[in-house]
């Protein structure tokens, strides 16, 4: 039993240590940002877990397609589902902390924007998949569509901060309060939070591929 | 080669046969240039004469692509499939949807110049932007059409799935124009953004081409 249980245990640790270690230690006094520098450790670490879990439906689309075996297709969709959670959760940190920094819960942003568009790809791939009735053909076109979104999305964050380099967003080009100013003790917290959502994301994947592959009748061992 | 270019002829005599489908996009869009006329009367300053511009051409973009896999009947595409090598079948789909966009986006700019003006843009970017800007959108709504062709309800599917994968496109466009407005541009900052385009646009066909035979097969 432990055998299997470790990085469970270790991300349930991670979690817990960085969100109690998250409020106590000493943060930077950065110019606006202040203590709500703190935020950092929930909302950064909810993307860094949804990247993980978009590239790992990414990967698993690819297998699907040079495949073709359906237990593929469950942990590219289950991982989609997984990241579209946690792209929620960042969203809403996000939004939180946007409405007592900036003053409102949206703005017209460069790295908002990106956020925003991403989300709507993986909900449009949830509904393209919802819209399919039979097993094979929707895990084919699915996996295609996951393919060919993705690659845009990952074009386009890549090219469009360049182009527009002023941004609100801490960390962005243009901004005084960098996250350069990220110093140990933040680092200290920082990382372990980042892995800990991650390992609980993979956690949260394979209850999700598990519980789809006892009703669709799946042998994932296979 | 022969294949692409005989399967582009066929697009064309369809779309000359039955005439119906490209005036029906041609009075779309010329009602929807006339309500913008309407509603914001004859001045409108320059950056909402972009994003209106940018919007119109979206929307008549996915009319017009839309239809471009949905048209074609399961027994029909059977038959290209015995037919035709799937590559082909895409590359001539995208040149044909491109140079229709063209010609739409040509013929949009004319009558929305005529209702709305035309600002002072600088040419050497707007117009390189706008013509690689009507191939990329045209490229990414075929495969996206394709996808939707596959599936259930496909009109609604067409919207929800073309929007994310257009948007990065759009938004460069969009902020090309605005560029383009200031006058004078560095030749720099012209090729940057040309080139970032470009880039989106060749990202598309190739994607196409490697996913489409997936689409494909039944």
């Amino acid at each position: 039993m432990i055998k299997g249980m470790w990085w469970k245990m270790l991300g349930i640790v991670l979690v817990l240590y960085s969100i109690i270690a998250g409020l106590l230690i000493d943060v930077p006094v950065l110019p606006f940002i202040h203590q709500t520098i703190r935020n950092l450790f929930y909302h950064v670490s909810m993307w860094f877990a949804m990247f993980v879990m978009l590239g790992t439906s990414l990967v698993y689309s690819i297998r699907y397609l040079s495949g073709y075996r359906i237990k593929d297709d469950l942990y590219a969709s289950g991982a989609v589902y997984t990241g579209i959670f946690f792209g929620t959760m960042g969203l809403l940190t996000g939004m939180v902390w946007a409405k007592f920094t900036w003053g409102d819960f949206w703005t017209n942003d460069p790295q908002l924007n990106g956020a925003a568009v991403s989300m709507m790809a993986y909900l449009a791939y949830a509904i393209l998949r919802g819209s399919i009735d039979e097993t094979a053909m929707r895990a084919r076109i699915s996996a295609v569509y996951n393919i060919f979104a993705f690659m845009l999305l990952v074009i386009f964050l890549g090219v469009l901060p360049r182009l527009a380099d002023n941004s609100l967003h801490p960390g962005k080009g243009g901004n005084s309060s960098t996250m350069e100013g990220l110093d140990l003790t933040m680092r200290m917290v920082f990382y372990p939070a980042a892995i800990g959502w991650i390992l609980i994301g993979v956690w949260l994947l394979q209850i999700h591929v598990r519980k789809r592959a006892l009703i669709q009748g799946v042998n994932l061992k296979k | 080669m022969k294949e692409i270019s005989e399967l582009i002829r066929k697009d064309f005599l369809l779309e000359l046969r039955q005439r119906y489908a490209i005036n029906g996009i041609l009075l779309y869009v010329f009602s929807t240039i006339f309500v913008v006329q309407l509603c914001f009367g004859r001045v409108i300053d320059d950056t909402t004469w972009v994003a209106l511009f940018w919007i119109i051409l979206l929307f008549a973009a996915f009319n017009a692509v839309s239809k471009s896999f949905v048209q074609e009947s399961s027994s029909r595409r059977l038959y290209y499939f015995m037919l035709a090598s799937p590559v082909s079948v895409v590359v001539s789909k995208i040149i044909y949807n491109s140079l229709l966009m063209l010609l739409l986006g040509v013929m949009s700019l004319g009558l929305y110049s005529v209702f709305m003006g035309f600002p002072d843009f600088n040419l050497q970017l707007f117009l390189p932007a706008f013509a690689l800007g009507s191939v990329g959108i045209a490229s990414a709504l075929t495969m996206v059409s394709a996808i939707a062709s596959r599936s259930g309800n496909n009109a609604a599917l067409m919207a929800i799935l073309g929007f994310p994968v257009v948007l990065p496109l759009l938004l460069i466009l969009v902020n090309a124009s605005q560029l383009a407005l200031k006058g004078q541009v560095d030749g720099m900052q012209i090729v940057r953004m040309l080139a970032s385009v470009l880039l989106i646009d060749t990202v598309i066909v190739v994607l196409a081409v490697i996913l489409f035979p997936y689409l494909w097969r039944d």
